[in-house]
């Protein structure tokens, strides 16, 4: 579990235009700087913003990171609910779903 | 001088990134309040504007997390979302170094406080200022409460914070208007973004339109994170506001919940008692 150094990287990625650009042209050289676990790996890597979403990656940083890797709105908010269909309810943190 | 203006409003990044979402009518009422508080500030004649906000991990992180921070550069850049994403070009802002070192000064008197000499603005101050000062020319100091990553700062804190800043306003010869910008119910960034609960609003907002501070100081987080979601945690920069002027009774301008922008859109004003002349 290392969701800590997993935020962290969206942190950077959202502050930094350069690490943004780097991160697209070559986005393995950037994960390997940061302390992360195989599942966290896969969900950054597909990228699986559901999964990232149930791991527990703040809702903040996570609407940013959709939208670098190119998600609209609607995929966005579809895409958590998804996330949430296959992998369960969300694990951590205080952006978890609720009911309507 | 005596403070010459304090406000509340929305910041939700909807409110701009997705307006066409709300049918013009409804959205310009709101946009409309929004503008009246810009012009209420330069009719106060006020020098600065800072804008006290819930940032979203732009500037600051787990690593070292501030419960309360101030800007203190003479310009800062926004927004840091992505231009087309926020739909809000990326600029420099102007600051005011100087007077943020006064006023830090004094508010660092009652209240710990981190200074900052570099901050990059997010929604939380980048969709305010695109109401109240369009052109992003007037100068602005901006002000963080930790609502993002617990254990978040106390909502007396929060209160206590306002009546620092109040007293460093007082004390500084420059005509300081103070605006703070968040919640009130929402649940962002989730996929329950759009859900509001509008009793919830409005009874938060007669507790700081008496500027009831008992009232206002009652909620418990864990409360707040079941009623209001976590994004009712930033009440604490509407609660700031309230210890601004606690003689100061407060003035709700527009309410009105929307759920494409995400958030009940509020914008309102205390009533200052002073009448302070130009």
């Amino acid at each position: 579990m290392s969701l800590y150094y997993l935020q962290k990287l969206l942190y950077n990625l959202n502050r930094e235009p350069a690490l943004q650009a780097r991160f697209k042209a070559d986005r393995a050289s950037v994960l390997a700087d940061y302390d992360l676990t195989a599942e966290e790996l896969k969900a950054l890597t597909d990228p699986d913003v559901g999964l990232l979403y149930v791991l527990g990656v703040n809702g903040q940083l996570l609407m940013h990171y959709a939208a670098l890797v190119g998600q609209s709105w609607d995929e966005y908010i579809a895409a958590m609910r998804a996330g949430v269909k296959q992998y369960g309810p969300v694990r951590a943190g205080i952006y978890a779903m609720v009911d309507e | 001088m005596p403070l010459v203006f304090a406000g509340i409003g929305s910041h939700a990044p909807g409110i701009v990134n997705r307006a066409e979402r709300v049918e013009e009518e409804r959205r310009e009422a709101f946009y409309d309040a929004y503008r009246r508080m810009g012009q209420a500030i330069r009719d106060a004649k006020a020098d600065v504007l800072i804008v006290i906000a819930a940032e979203h991990f732009a500037n600051f992180f787990m690593n070292n997390m501030p419960a309360f921070a101030m800007g203190m550069a003479d310009y800062y850049e926004g927004p840091i979302e992505d231009e087309a994403w926020m739909r809000i070009a990326r600029r420099k802002i102007p600051g005011n170094r100087d007077l943020s070192e006064r006023l830090i000064a004094r508010v660092m008197e009652e209240t710990d406080v981190s200074y900052c000499e570099e901050w990059k603005f997010d929604h939380g101050i980048m969709v305010p200022l695109n109401f109240l000062t369009p052109d992003y020319d007037f100068p602005v100091i901006p002000a963080n409460i930790n609502c993002q990553g617990p254990p978040l700062t106390p909502l007396h804190r929060a209160w206590a914070f306002g009546q620092a800043l109040r007293h460093a306003a007082d004390a500084v010869p420059e005509r300081v208007a103070v605006v703070g910008t968040g919640g009130i119910s929402h649940w962002p960034a989730t996929p329950n973004s759009g859900k509001i609960n509008e009793a919830w609003d409005r009874d938060f907002l007669a507790r700081w339109q008496k500027n009831d501070k008992a009232a206002l100081l009652s909620y418990t987080d864990t409360d707040t994170y079941r009623d209001a979601g976590q994004g009712g945690f930033e009440i604490r920069t509407f609660i700031a506001i309230a210890g601004l002027a606690p003689e100061a009774s407060g003035e709700i301008w527009h309410y009105d919940a929307i759920p494409p922008f995400a958030v009940g859109c509020t914008v309102g004003a205390l009533t200052l008692k002073q009448t302070i002349a130009a």
